[in-house]
């Protein structure tokens, strides 16, 4: 029991059912540093960071803050002990202002008076230098803003360890500049902080340790200032993974599918899409970057016929019969009944894209229930189907027969992209496919999108990865504010042109 | 005149059991409980508190003004307290549908009640299907002595029974405790946000139990309030009516918020009993009854296309919670 660490963690364990999401770990936070914790998808960071804040409870295992053993059974006790979390999906409640969110379940002495709180939200922001109105509710707020109520509410209840999980996912790199030198501040006034992510780069500039899960198990933990890139991907995984995507030439200039002047307008009348000017050919990989939020989503379910346009038109030039098609105002089945073969990946994997209280079996049938005799269900083609995929994409399941919703993050979406290449498409979209993937899952799917290209797929491929975008696609579009503010050639371009991009449409200076 | 004055006094009549019971199932529902049990728990409400002043009412010659009202008050509060707790065990602890657990609790309450009325029915040796608890009926029904020589003041607003004041102060209670404290704010939160309210150490399965308990016994008053003064303390069975129901469709149209619950009951119940003002046909008083129904589904309409975001329904409203659910 080492007085020296803030937090430590012996032989903790936990498992849901089959899955075992933690075995034997053993960690350790000191005072006062950044501790990176690294893992795959799936490897049980996120379990194992919510048995630290009490909302699940170890089946082993022993949790000693200052070195002294605890139990904690709940939230409440996670206060008493001054640990606070940030989690990826925040824990606010949409129609509070910020400071009732931070109000909630403090049992301050007293009358309760919300304006003594905003009081000190204020104070607070000031000294580690947040910028946030505590009277804006939260629904009103960006992404980056319910961030930062999060992180002051930790702080508002004085943690004194910080657990961040995967913060940077949502935000802009500017937006994460600008949070990791408030994470710097906090540390330097003597907190603890943990920190998931998935991103090397961070690790290796913000932590002072990595500690590496892997499966569930603890590998080791090793000084951030004596390791490299390649040796944490390595204890990562296991064993080396090639950090290059294979690149071939698209296969053809033809355009599949072309984007003629479209337009939308969103339900309180923002145009949500400007003018998009867009084709995509057979045989390449077309990337769509932008900062979240830019039109990408209304570009691609305008494509699958889920939002009406204002104007414009989408053309369809079908390989089999030489034809020319509109399918703008098309519902999907109508879509399909044109001979369009259009897989969608939506961003949404659990909402739009599977059931989740159903199993992989069902889900595949989601596709194919129009198939089979008469009223009965064809089961066994989708059963083969789960088979497969479960085979060929490695999906971490106890079986064909297990709710999706229950698979983690990665596994999910393997399912999910498996499900629409196996439908043989000749239009592919994917929306963020990798987003909250580790890097073996990456790489597979990066892979299986590069298999449909070679066939003469024309792919879509909406990322937030500049790094991804430049290295796996052929021609990258730029979205900012629902307009194509540029097209680039992927093999060319820079890093700080699609980043200028992103932030400037051409002609006119939407965030002036 | 004296027709419209009479009018308002009846709608307010009218209106308090359904005040009573949309202030409890607002204070539910914004636990994330939809407690579609309600009006067979103010049957139950009613049918305990009758028992109890059956009892009493029997057992004694001269009735003591303060046991009148004690006796039934405790037992109405102690069967909807019970047929509560029958609920949140259900749903909170099992996690049983919330939807079926209140329909079965609605059939199962009204049953009680025709059940226990029945017996008391036979019991009282009364040739007539009710019971007439007249002796306790009338402490409840007492009002200031003073209020009918105020004229149309006094008429309008002081010639009631305590109930009918008790259900507004509990509505302005409500609406005190859920907008201005942090009993208010946790509950509000739990209903919002179950998982965010466990995160920041809020007991949602304390709160929920709690409000759906306390809910259901302020509208299991609601129940008492109309077997004891608004029908004089006569039981029959099915007297209640749909009543509770309506009380749930007024949760929608004061859109959860108990201090418009009050203004609303009373124009549900004027609405209510419209067709006995307006000399219409046979035919046409269904038409008039469905009003308070065709009212509600207007405002439904109106604030899912308007999309305020305070105005919706709690998030997580008919959700169980569960912390380790993945």
């Amino acid at each position: 029991m080492n007085e020296a660490y803030a937090l430590e963690m012996k032989g903790v364990s936990k498992h849901f059912g089959d899955i075992k999401a933690n075995r034997n770990v053993n960690l350790t936070l000191r005072r006062g540093e950044i501790l990176a914790l690294l893992g795959e998808n799936g490897s049980g960071k996120t379990t194992l960071m919510n048995m630290i804040c009490g909302i699940y409870f170890p089946d082993e295992g022993e949790i000693y803050i200052d070195g002294k053993p605890v139990v904690i059974a709940s939230p409440v006790d996670a206060f008493r002990y001054k640990i606070g979390m940030v989690h990826q999906h925040f824990k606010l409640v949409d129609i509070f202002t910020a400071a009732e969110n931070i109000a909630l379940g403090m049992q301050d002495e007293g009358k309760y008076d919300i304006r003594e709180i905003s009081a000190r939200v204020k104070e607070i922001s000031s000294r580690y230098g947040f910028d946030i109105d505590p009277d804006k509710k939260i629904y009103d707020m960006s992404v980056s803003e319910k961030q930062t109520v999060e992180i002051i509410k930790v702080l508002y209840r004085g943690a004194d360890i910080l657990i961040l999980d995967e913060p940077t996912a949502v935000l802009t790199p500017q937006e994460a500049t600008k949070l990791f030198s408030v994470v710097r501040r906090m540390r330097d006034a003597g907190k603890s902080i943990i920190i998931i992510t998935h991103k090397l780069h961070e690790v290796l500039s913000i932590s002072d340790r990595v500690a590496i899960l892997r499966k569930g198990e603890y590998i080791t933990t090793v000084n951030t200032a004596e390791t490299t890139e390649s040796e944490l991907t390595e204890l990562m995984v296991g064993k080396k993974v090639e950090l290059n995507i294979d690149r071939s030439d698209p296969l053809t200039d033809l355009p599949r599918l072309e984007l003629r002047h479209i337009s939308c307008t969103g339900p309180e009348g923002l145009p949500l899409l400007r003018d998009v000017n867009l084709h995509v050919c057979s045989g390449e990989i077309l990337g769509i970057a932008g900062i979240a939020g830019s039109g990408q989503r209304e570009l691609l379910e305008s494509i699958a016929g889920l939002v009406r346009l204002d104007k414009g038109e989408i053309i369809y030039h079908n390989p089999k019969t030489g034809k020319v098609c509109d399918l703008r105002d098309h519902t999907p089945v109508q879509i399909r009944e044109m001979g369009v073969r259009l897989s969608f990946v939506p961003e949404d994997r659990l909402g739009m894209g599977l059931v989740g209280n159903m199993d992989i079996v069902d889900n595949m049938m989601l596709r194919s229930y129009r198939h089979g005799h008469g009223v009965f269900l064809d089961r066994k083609n989708p059963a083969d189907l789960a088979d497969r995929i479960i085979g060929d994409l490695q999906v971490a399941t106890p079986g064909p027969h297990t709710a999706v919703r229950k698979l983690s993050g990665g596994n999910v979406q393997k399912v999910l992209v498996g499900r629409e290449i196996a439908a043989a498409p000749i239009v592919l979209m994917t929306a963020y496919p990798v987003r909250g993937l580790d890097i073996n899952s990456s790489y597979m799917i990066y892979r299986l999108l590069n298999e449909q290209k070679q066939k003469g797929v024309a792919v879509i491929f909406v990322g937030e990865d500049i790094d991804v975008l430049l290295a796996l696609c052929d021609r990258v579009a730029v979205l900012c504010g629902g307009a194509v503010s540029g097209i680039l050639d992927a093999r060319t371009a820079t890093k700080e042109q699609v980043g200028y991009l992103m932030t400037h449409s051409e002609g006119e200076n939407r965030h002036a | 005149m004296n027709i419209v004055i009479a009018f308002l006094h009846r709608a307010i009549l009218q209106g308090t059991p359904l005040l009573f019971g949309s202030t409890g199932e607002i204070i539910t529902e914004k636990s994330g409980n939809l407690n579609l049990g309600i009006p067979g728990i103010m049957y139950i409400g009613a049918i305990s508190g009758v028992i109890g002043g059956f009892f009493y009412q029997n057992s004694t010659i001269s009735v003591n003004p303060f046991l009148a009202i004690f006796i039934p008050l405790l037992c109405s509060l102690v069967g909807s307290l019970l047929a509560s707790l029958l609920y949140c065990f259900l749903t909170i602890t099992l996690r049983a549908n919330q939807n079926v657990t209140g329909l079965a609790l609605t059939t199962f309450g009204i049953g009680f009640g025709n059940f226990f009325g029945g017996s008391l029915i036979k019991l009282s040796g009364a040739d007539v299907p009710s019971i007439a608890l007249t002796r306790v009926a009338k402490v409840f029904k007492t009002s200031l002595p003073f209020a009918k020589q105020l004229g149309i003041f006094g008429e309008l607003f002081l010639n009631y029974g305590f109930m009918v004041y008790l259900a507004i102060i509990l509505a302005v209670i409500a609406a005190f405790v859920l907008n201005k404290t942090r009993i208010g704010l946790h509950l509000r939160a739990v209903g919002e946000n179950p998982a965010t309210a466990d995160a920041a150490g809020i007991n949602v399965t304390k709160y929920r139990y709690c409000a759906t308990c306390i809910g259901g016994m302020i509208a299991g008053l609601g129940g008492l309030y109309y077997v004891m003064d608004y029908t004089n303390g006569v039981w029959s069975n099915n007297g209640f009516g749909d009543r509770g129901w309506l009380a749930i469709a007024l949760v929608i149209f004061a859109i959860w918020r108990p201090a418009l619950a009050i203004p609303a009951s009373y124009l549900f119940g004027g609405l209510y009993i419209l067709d006995n003002y307006l000399h219409v046909s046979m035919q046409l008083q269904p038409i008039l009854q469905m009003l308070p129904y065709v009212v509600t589904v207007v405002v439904l309409v109106l604030i899912s296309i308007r999309k305020k975001r305070e105005n919706q329904p709690p998030a997580s409203l008919g959700l169980n919670y569960f912390r380790e659910e993945r």
